[in-house]
């Protein structure tokens, strides 16, 4: 949900394109208008058309006239790549300082997720 | 559009000036927040606008006219403020039978909503009502007006949580399909931080703060860590607020970080903190108050 310090807009903009990479917003499906934006979140509509103004300008959504928004034909792939460039900086730098504070090196790491994604897959399958 | 221009505004009261040479606009379609502290002049501001207040100098505009006495303008605009007098009579019917002789738009529809919605006893005599249910009829007859431009001063005294948040949701659903120019001021910032386009401070009767909310929410950061670090981070930096523990340091600065900044403050084990909109409130008039003290002080010593 929404958090201080970043702007409204990009969080927005970002809580659309989470639910475009997890699927729960298929392509070519009618994306929720600037209102039902701005009525879930709780925020001025004009925060929230800014932050569908700018999915439009990146491609994701397109605006279809008189019916409203939609997700883009090729938006998740779109925003995979985008995301996965950025993934580096945004998760492994941060871990890697964590890591160095505590003594970590990149082979512990690498034990630690295995590790871990050994552990969350078994506990998915016993489910 | 502009909808209010407020050129070089000055009002004195006897020894004190409540506004001091403002300019500003407002305009049209934008909810704004007017924040400040207990006397900073927003209510003298608001005052002015809906001519129930003389200006000692300057100029108000509202739809390009002067206000005063102009029924033509003045049943364009709506003035929500604490502790509005009604007649001793008087029940929330007559209010509302009133409001809506007045109020060319006037929705009675969204008046019957909102009277439930906010469970006001409609047989019950004006005097007679709960703080709160006295501000629930200012509020509805705020919403229900659907004017042009619509000032809500503090409108929420005594108003419960629940209430505050009927208040704010029915407010942006009536806004999203009526657009219009809201004038919020409120001590409440953080709850209405979300709601308002624009934020404009107030203190000391000079303007402060007149931005775009979504921008200013990433204007400041409060950077925290071995006080060596923090202090070679902030130099050549704004500071406004600045706090220690022992060996460790919390300093607010004013600037968007970039993410070299963060990069660098991370491999510095400084950890970097949002700055709310109300925080950053407090903090710029605290450090306003300073500085103004410190000019005064400098200037007893010349």
């Amino acid at each position: 949900m929404i958090e201080e310090g970043r702007a409204l807009f990009l969080q927005i903009a970002a809580s659309v394109e989470d639910a475009i990479l997890d699927g729960s917003l298929a392509e070519d499906s009618r994306a929720p208008s600037t209102n039902e934006l701005a009525a879930f979140y709780r925020i001025n509509p004009a925060t929230a058309a800014k932050g569908v103004s700018m999915l439009v300008e990146k491609n994701v959504l397109v605006k279809r006239r008189g019916i409203g928004m939609f997700v883009a034909p090729g938006a998740r792939a779109q925003l995979l790549d985008e995301r996965r460039a950025t993934f580096a900086a945004r998760f492994i730098d941060p871990l890697l300082a964590e890591a160095r504070a505590l003594g970590l090196g990149p082979d512990d790491l690498s034990r630690l997720v295995r590790d871990r994604a050994a552990a969350s897959t078994t506990e998915g399958t016993e489910r | 559009m502009t909808v209010i221009e407020v050129d070089r505004l000055t009002k004195r009261y006897r020894e004190t000036v409540a506004l001091d040479d403002v300019t500003v606009s407002f305009d049209e379609n934008i909810i704004y927040g007017l924040l400040g502290r207990n006397g900073a002049g927003k209510t003298t501001l608001m005052s002015i606008l809906t001519a129930q207040n003389f200006a000692s100098a300057g100029a108000v505009r509202v739809f390009g006219e002067d206000p005063y006495e102009n029924a033509h303008v003045l049943s364009r605009i709506c003035f929500v403020r604490e502790g509005q007098r009604y007649p001793d009579d008087a029940r929330p019917p007559h209010a509302f039978r009133m409001a809506r002789l007045f109020f060319p738009n006037w929705s009675q529809e969204l008046a019957d909503e909102l009277v439930t919605a906010f469970q006001l006893p409609m047989k019950t005599r004006i005097k007679k009502l709960s703080r709160g249910q006295l501000s629930a009829v200012g509020v509805i007859i705020g919403l229900a007006s659907r004017a042009e431009i619509t000032f809500f001063d503090e409108p929420y005294l005594g108003l419960d949580a629940v209430a505050r948040q009927i208040f704010y949701d029915r407010l942006l659903e009536d806004y999203a399909e009526h657009p219009r120019t809201v004038i919020l001021s409120s001590h409440l910032i953080d709850e209405v931080a979300n709601l308002i386009e624009r934020v404009v401070v107030i203190d000391g009767g000079r303007i402060l703060l007149d931005e775009e909310t979504d921008a200013v929410r990433d204007r400041a950061a409060t950077v925290v860590g071995d006080s060596d670090a923090v202090e070679a981070f902030v130099r050549g930096r704004e500071v406004i607020h600045r706090e220690s523990l022992g060996r460790v340091a919390s300093v607010t600065v004013l600037g968007t970080l970039t993410d070299d900044d963060r990069r660098a403050l991370a491999a510095s084990g400084v950890e970097v903190g949002p700055v709310s909109l109300q925080q950053l409130i407090v903090r710029l008039t605290q450090h306003r108050a300073d500085q103004s003290g410190r000019d005064a002080a400098e200037g007893a010593l010349r």
